[in-house]
């Protein structure tokens, strides 16, 4: 039923949303936490995992279960509001190189696992 | 003063709420703004929002004192959560990876080093507009 879809994008949000802080969470106990580690994880997976999904929709996936766990489940995991504000935090402590290789690198980074992930299924 | 005894909600039921609500509110504002060309605007418009409301709300609840009790419950639904999920870098990545693939090298460049330049200006507006904000100056 296609009026359900919407909210199982949104439920599949929250689900994401909690994936992104146990994931966070875990990252950040074994690691350094001098570097935002938990939340590029985050981001580097989430992002080949929707090049994965984007490749599978056109001949694999119908166009609900694409939004439900592309738009939902990935769009709730991957965040690019937390990567930013972490950016700006390394920024004005004057770690200017470890920024730039946070918010650039972690970008060239995720979409190459993107283009990866789309390359594999497409 | 602690808060010994306090029950509180637990974080990651609070992230789920929150993200529950943010993806939504992003699954209906994104598609409702077109594409300037080949630019994603929707996803843009989301994740520069996101940024400025993560920046005034980091600021705020640092105004009001450590990431204890009710404000770490705050940061955590609507951080995390509602912002959290707003926002989204998967889609920010596919998106850019679908435009150098079909050669639209200048306009991923653009789009991808833009969001995360704007986003950078975006948190930091945010911070000076939380700053400004009625409410307490110092921790309590």
């Amino acid at each position: 039923m296609s009026a359900l879809v919407p909210v199982a994008v949104a439920v599949a949000g929250g689900v994401g949303s909690a994936g992104r802080y146990l994931v966070d969470q875990a990252v950040t106990a074994r690691h350094s936490r001098r570097f935002p580690w938990g939340i590029v994880v985050v981001n580097l997976t989430g992002s080949f995992a929707l090049g994965l999904v984007v490749g599978l929709a056109a001949r694999h996936l119908s166009d609900d279960v694409a939004l439900v766990v592309g738009v939902g489940l990935l769009g709730g995991y991957t965040t690019f509001s937390t990567a930013t504000v972490d950016t700006v935090r390394l920024l004005s402590d004057r770690r200017h190189l470890t920024a730039g290789l946070h918010g650039l690198g972690v970008l060239a980074a995720c979409v190459g696992l993107a283009a990866l992930g789309l390359a594999l299924t497409a | 003063m602690t808060e010994v005894g306090r029950r509180s909600f637990p974080p990651v039921l609070l992230v789920a709420l929150g993200g529950t609500v943010g993806t939504a509110a992003r699954h209906m504002v994104g598609p409702s703004i077109p594409d300037l060309g080949r630019l994603p605007a929707g996803i843009l418009t989301v994740n520069l929002v996101g940024c400025f409301l993560l920046g005034c709300l980091a600021e705020t609840l640092s105004r009001r004192g450590d990431d204890t009790g009710r404000r770490r419950d705050a940061r955590l639904l609507l951080g995390t959560g509602v912002i959290g999920g707003f926002t989204t870098y998967s889609a920010l990545a596919v998106d850019t990876a679908a435009l150098l693939r079909d050669d639209a090298v200048a306009t991923a460049v653009l789009y991808a080093v833009g969001t995360v330049v704007l986003g950078a200006v975006a948190v930091a507006v945010g911070i000076a507009v939380g700053r400004r904000l009625p409410g307490p100056r110092q921790a309590s």
